[in-house]
């Protein structure tokens, strides 16, 4: 039971990985993006529909981080070039992107014969868990280790190609330099507006593929409208909560995935709740992370000091 | 090889006495503005050159156009003998140009040596590895620092250090600093300036911006002076003195001196008693402090910036708690009232904060709205009334002779000067009987400095208590009465200002020891 619950815990908790990592490298460079839960919905959108058409696995991936890049695109150039407002150009970037998938959804929906949009079984087996000779029949680690979907893993490998490129590259470091004061950043003949292009785009990226997990995985290959449901919301806060390190977020994602499938796993006999319950519970903690971390008054040296602000070099 | 790549952009191997910088013609202009126009400025390497102007001459934006900032309309600069075109601080950096600006290029939360080598190109190098070459740096030139130090636990003078080093590190043989001594005590300028002739004689070129007269002629082989956007004319610094600089730098002669005029009726209108305030973060601000303010005498307050002056104004006005203490007011204590009352008593905090509009003053609003202020609750009822804050706005323009359109153009498009004026003038027109200043004339030119320091003579002849919190000890002893030196919240002595000597007050300003 145990092994069950954390297995799922851990199907659970990718899409909210990607978004989170991805998110991270967006507030990094100082760019606060609400536009996750948008950037992931366009992500879901194309991963599933290319997906459909293309009937292969990699060109779903493909898409889907095209398409989070291409959503990603629109919040840097109104933020990073043209400055506007970063609390309201992401928020308008979540309205776009969630309108914008279901849109695209109904629309194919009234093109299909069937009625319903339905991934073909070549992908669907290429999703499934892995199988590793050896490996995933020991017992216990085997299906701990070795039996999820490649989203899984591709999941944990960016979170900690992340974490390397944070703490180990110049380039990381100068990256975190213009989180923290661009000025500062900009005067070391680092290019500001380059890096925060990079960094705010591959992690739209990155949220499109976790977009595509909830579209390809989560409801059994069938497409539904509004499938990205609220997680890209726990992303953003799941960032704090991991003090904006990716490798932390590995940790913070599967609490929250874990929050999320735990209404399956706790026996009626036990305690018995209703679902809304259950539904309501990663919410309420995110709300009250939010609290909390707004309370901490210890200098964290993760938080980027320019979150939220944008960088103009000739103000002084 | 990482050696190697980690000190790169070394300018070709340059002859003491060539030019480094030859800026020819210069011109940029800002909209209808002409910030610089038609400027010349040559530096030799092995060569301290002093770039004088006051505010608004445009040194600062000559400065950006040689850091890639800004790019000029026209003229042609040339370093180290080849023309260049210099589009972003990394063009700059390659040319071998390091900028030193008055606020620190830092970021706070990294160490000493990750901010050094922020941005040079090669491998990330290991903090071992990183630290032996700081040191190494450090012991060339003679400077200390701990390179594994955060840099918001530094004080302003290592914060200097550490921005040095980094020119340093990437082997840049120009070195331009935009008024480096603003910040720093007597003692850290002296120790500054003997590091700046060390860099002069291994053939760095430096280009130092100040407007203090005295620097210049104390370090400077050369000054340029500028004077609203013109190039004036390049003297020798040996073959010159202050009266000429001044004279070059604001157009025509001016009087240096200061007026103290006699003090008035001498009666203690204003008392700290063991006064203990503590910031935010837990550390102390102002430590069990006791004074005493009089009517009709300026009151100077020196000290290290950060050494406690802007909590003690603000706890006086009202608008930061004391942890312990009085502060009494004709017997009655200040502390636990709010801002509003204790300004309805007469006691008047005209602060000029770094960047003025931020506290004070409301940027988007017009005169008569900042003039609202102050006086909102005195008419009852709901409604306010305009009119008399209009006829005062427009009596502090004509009495101070502040230059705006109109007293209802937003204040943030007045000139600095004109700014202050207002924040000033503002307190002075509600006739306070004790008026606290702080940094009244930061960053404003020679005149209108004057006009302020009248203004406060014109108080003190009123028999109103002034308190002014300064930074430049030549004016502070001039000016003021008595002196009252801070350090690290202490009081580390009150003098008297018309026989104290500038290096007594410049050791009590360190707590009065030589501090490292």
């Amino acid at each position: 039971m145990l092994l069950k619950f954390i297995v799922a815990a851990i199907g659970a908790s990718t899409p909210l990985l990607f978004g989170t990592v991805g998110e991270t490298l967006s507030e990094k460079v100082g760019h606060l993006n609400l536009g996750v839960e948008g950037m992931m919905s366009i992500g879901a959108c194309a991963g599933f529909m290319v997906g459909m058409m293309t009937d292969s696995f990699l060109w779903a991936i493909l898409a889907a981080f095209g398409a989070g890049v291409l959503a990603a695109l629109i919040y840097a150039v109104l933020t990073v070039t043209f400055m506007a407002d970063q609390n309201v150009s992401g928020l308008t970037l979540t309205i776009f992107g969630v309108g914008l998938a279901n849109f695209i959804g109904i629309f194919m929906l009234g093109h299909s014969p069937s009625g319903t949009l339905k991934l073909p079984d070549g992908i669907t087996a290429q999703m499934r868990g892995v199988h590793i000779p050896g490996l995933s029949d020991l017992p216990v680690i085997g299906e701990l280790l070795f039996s999820y979907s490649p989203f899984v893993y591709i999941g944990i490998v960016i979170a900690i190609l992340c974490t390397v490129f944070m703490r180990k590259t110049k380039a990381g470091l100068n990256v975190q330099a213009i989180g923290h004061n661009p000025a500062a950043a900009d005067a070391a003949g680092i290019s500001v507006t380059r890096w925060k292009y990079t960094m705010i785009l591959v992690g739209g990226g990155i949220c499109g593929i976790g977009g595509a997990y909830c579209a390809l995985i989560i409801n059994g290959g069938v497409w539904i409208s509004n499938n990205v449901g609220g997680l890209g919301w726990i992303a953003v806060a799941l960032v704090i909560f991991a003090k904006w390190k990716p490798l932390y977020a590995i940790w913070g994602s599967f609490v929250f995935g874990a929050l999320r499938v735990l209404k399956y796993y706790v026996p009626a006999s036990v305690i018995q709740l209703p679902t809304a319950l259950y539904d309501m519970l990663p919410f309420v903690i995110t709300a009250l992370i939010l609290v909390v971390s707004s309370m901490r008054k210890k200098r964290d040296h993760n938080i980027p000091g320019s979150l939220g602000v944008n960088y103009f070099r000739e103000e002084r | 090889m990482a050696q190697q790549n980690t000190t790169p952009n070394q300018a070709e191997p340059s002859a003491v006495g060539e030019y480094a910088i030859e800026c020819r013609g210069v011109t940029k202009r800002f909209g209808t503005v002409v910030a610089n126009d038609g400027v010349d400025l040559t530096v030799r390497y092995g060569e301290i050159l002093a770039l004088l102007g006051e505010n608004g001459s445009g040194k600062t934006t000559l400065m950006n156009m040689l850091s890639g900032i800004y790019h000029p309309d026209s003229g042609s600069i040339r370093i180290a003998g080849k023309e260049a075109v210099i589009n972003s601080p990394e063009d700059s950096m390659a040319l071998g140009i390091g900028m030193i600006y008055q606020h620190f290029k830092l970021v706070d939360v990294f160490t000493a040596m990750d901010n050094i080598a922020l941005g040079t190109p090669g491998r990330r190098l290991p903090a071992r590895e990183l630290r032996t070459k700081v040191e190494g740096i450090c012991k060339g030139v003679g400077l200390t620092i701990d390179p594994a130090k955060r840099i918001y636990e530094m004080s302003v003078s290592e914060k200097q250090t550490v921005e040095i080093l980094k020119v340093l590190y990437r082997g840049q043989k120009i070195l331009i600093l935009d008024e480096p001594t603003a910040v720093l005590t007597p003692q850290e300028t002296d120790k500054l300036f003997a590091i700046l002739r060390r860099m002069r004689e291994q053939g760095c070129a430096v280009i130092i911006i100040t407007h203090k007269l005295g620097e210049v002629l104390d370090i400077s082989d050369r000054v340029t002076i500028l004077r609203r956007g013109k190039y004036i004319d390049t003297v020798n610094t040996a073959e010159t003195d202050e009266q000429q600089l001044t004279e070059l730098m604001v157009g025509r002669p001016v009087s240096l001196e200061i007026d103290r005029p006699e003090q008035g009726e001498l009666n203690s209108i204003l008392k700290a008693v063991d006064l203990t305030i503590r910031k935010p973060d837990g550390a102390i601000a102002v430590d069990d402090v006791s004074f005493e303010v009089r009517t009709g005498e300026i009151l100077g307050v020196a000290g290290i910036a950060g050494s406690g002056q802007k909590e003690l104004c603000e706890a006086i006005a009202g608008l930061y708690p004391a942890e312990k203490g009085a502060v009494l007011y004709r017997k009655e204590n200040l502390i636990g009232k709010n801002p509003r009352e204790i300004s309805r008593l007469g006691v008047h905090l005209g602060f000029v904060p770094e960047d003025r509009l931020g506290m004070g003053l409301v940027a988007s609003m017009g005169m008569v709205g900042n003039m609202m202020l102050k006086t909102y609750d005195a008419p009852k009822g709901p409604f306010i009334d305009t009119a008399p804050a209009r006829e005062q706005a427009e009596e502090l323009v004509d009495k101070l002779s502040i230059v705006t359109p109109s007293v209802d153009t937003p204040v943030r498009l007045m000139s600095g000067g004109n700014v202050q004026k207002v924040l000033l003038g503002r307190e002075i027109v509600s006739k306070p009987s004790v008026l606290i200043t702080a940094y009244p004339v930061r960053g404003l030119d020679i005149n209108s400095s004057y006009t302020v320091y009248d203004l406060l003579n014109e108080q003190k002849k009123d028999n109103v208590a002034v308190v002014y919190v300064g930074e430049d000890l030549d004016v502070l002893m001039e000016l003021s009465d008595r002196i009252m030196v801070l350090c690290h919240g202490k009081i580390t002595g009150i003098v008297d200002a018309r026989t104290a000597t500038k290096d007594q007050i410049a050791r009590l300003m360190v707590g009065g020891k030589e501090e490292a």
